[in-house]
């Protein structure tokens, strides 16, 4: 290996998904040395948008800063405002918030393991897979009316109850999916196609998953128990028995691994809360001005835990608020996992931490000794990971 | 100079394989996630030749979801000035149609038509997977009234 190191420009255009970002990969032969990260492609300014609009306007931008986890942000948000005005939402609003933000939670998961089967070009798995998350999306349009902008919660509770037929509907269409969710599971840990390109891939220790603050999926994939539902409940996961989900092989297997899995525990955690659902009032009438507090509060979403800092000053609208996402926390880590690896295996190190941005069209690999310039597309890349792959 | 036979058969062919290009310009991915839900088994725009490409050069029709920001602005542009003629633009979702709940944000630019002109807008937040649909459809119908001109 000659001392030449060559830089691979990923991004910031994507074609096929999410949002545009930038990763400069620095390679030596077929190993990356290097990872820099250029993030705020997406930066639109929600945070200070939010300082103009009231606590209720407010509510729907924050439902807006991502599509895929859209409940945990507004239950993130609604309960942030709600201990600002030292509200208790009623019992069965809460139980309602655990149904949406579990069928929430199977739907990111059957996505993310799609595009993971996608981007070790096991194309048939995410064709198989994104059919049978059609199922959640009819249970969570059933539920809130519409498949991706849920708008389930408000200040003081949820919008709409469950009736008996809505939850005969869920339970329904909860048993197909848990015999598809555990078939994949079966397949998944025997499937060579997933097993050749997932195990000692990625790797990220369990101490370096804590020393760099991995949160969600990636670092349970590492053997931590960590998740705010367990170690800090919220709506009413304190009064349902469920297990966290924990893997011990650190690499990415050990993530489609913990996914899946959760997929079957969310299931159960529904079933739970359908059975132990309170009746009553789903909502508290509140004021629209909030005497001057600050509130932090914290939800785990699908890809991790996710955290709102929300300070108002007595108006009607907050005066400032601080979102902090998942997938932030979890870039240091993607950067110690893709360094040391192969370039093949950059498209699935990537998609392993379920990244909300996950942009990687283009990459640009540049000979420094050459000078020369060569443009890749996320296609190409993918093409030359399953090559390489084949001939190994 | 094309003869006019040829010119219909390519005409033909493009009718029956629109290929597209997905960009996001800053969006939340909820309309990413339901133009992918357009693509894959339930809905299945591939029926009418329709295939998501990686590269602008492959494409005949812009996908854009997510108000402009700033900072993909630039981008978005080459991504359109890459495209072979004639090219088509489709705006889906609210925020690509106007800059939607963004639209005073300091770091959005607004609409995609600000930029460049747009065929088919998809209104909708996000649109449903028939409306994405229905919006080819109608982007389809555009082309063969232009070509029968």
């Amino acid at each position: 290996m000659s001392g030449s190191t060559i830089k691979v420009i990923i991004g910031p255009q994507h074609p096929a998904l999410k949002e545009p970002e930038r990763f400069i990969l620095e390679t030596e032969g077929e190993y990356v040395v290097d990872v820099k990260v250029r993030i705020g492609y997406i930066h639109r300014g929600i945070e200070k948008a939010m300082e103009n609009r009231t606590y209720l306007q407010g509510l729907y931008l924050s439902e807006r800063v991502c599509g895929i986890c859209s409940d945990a942000h507004t239950t993130c948000y609604v309960q942030g405002v709600e201990e600002l005005l030292g509200v208790e939402p009623p019992p069965r609003s809460r139980f309602i918030r655990v149904v949406v933000a579990e069928l929430e939670r199977i739907h990111s998961h059957l996505l993310w393991l799609g595009i993971a089967a996608h981007e070790i070009g096991f194309d048939t798995l995410f064709m198989y897979v994104w059919r049978d998350r059609e199922i959640v999306m009819d249970l969570l349009e059933i539920v809130s009316g519409n498949r991706v902008h849920y708008a389930t919660n408000t200040i003081g509770g949820v919008r709409r109850d469950l009736n008996d037929e809505k939850i005969h509907k869920i339970l329904k269409g909860l048993k197909t999916l848990e015999d598809r969710a555990k078939e994949y599971l079966k397949m998944i840990q025997k499937e060579q196609t997933v097993l050749k390109r997932t195990v000692n891939v990625g790797i990220l220790s369990k101490s370096d998953a804590i020393k760099y603050g991995a949160v969600g999926p990636t670092v349970r994939a590492s053997g931590v128990k960590r998740d705010v539902r367990a170690d800090d409940p919220y709506a009413a996961y304190d009064e349902i028995p469920f297990n966290v989900i924990v893997e011990d092989g650190c690499d990415c297997l050990a993530r489609i691994m913990v996914r899946s899995r959760e997929v079957l525990e969310s299931i159960h955690i529904i079933r739970e809360a359908l059975k132990r659902m309170p009746g009553g009032e789903i909502r508290v009438r509140v004021k629209p001005r909030i005497p001057p507090a600050e509130a932090l509060s914290r939800v785990e979403a699908p890809r991790g835990e996710l955290l709102y800092y929300i300070r108002s000053n007595g108006t009607d609208k907050p005066e400032r608020c601080k979102i902090r996402t998942p997938t932030l926390a979890n870039i240091p880590s993607l950067c110690k996992m893709l360094v040391g690896g192969y370039i093949a295996d950059v498209p699935i190190v990537l998609a392993g931490i379920d990244p909300c941005f996950a942009c990687m069209d283009r990459v640009l690999v540049i000979d420094r000794e050459k000078r020369e310039a060569k443009v890749w597309t996320l296609d190409m890349l993918r093409r030359y990971g399953r090559e390489w792959y084949r001939k190994r | 100079m094309i003869p006019t036979a040829r010119l219909g058969l390519l005409r033909w062919a493009r009718r029956r394989s629109p290929w597209i290009i997905h960009f996001n310009t800053g969006g939340c991915n909820g309309c990413d996630i339901e133009l992918l839900a357009a693509l894959t088994p339930k809905y299945d725009v591939e029926r009418f030749g329709i295939l998501l490409k990686g590269s602008p050069r492959h494409a005949d029709i812009l996908a854009v979801t997510g108000p402009v920001t700033n900072q993909t602005r630039d981008r978005l542009l080459r991504i359109y000035e890459q495209m072979p003629e004639p090219k088509y633009v489709i705006a889906i979702g609210t925020c690509a149609v106007s800059g939607a709940p963004f639209w005073d944000c300091y770091n959005v630019v607004g609409g995609v038509d600000k930029l460049f002109p747009v065929d088919v807008y998809v209104p909708g937040c996000p649109p449903r997977p028939e409306a994405i649909i229905q919006g080819f459809v109608k982007l389809l119908e555009k082309m063969e009234a232009e070509e029968d001109e």
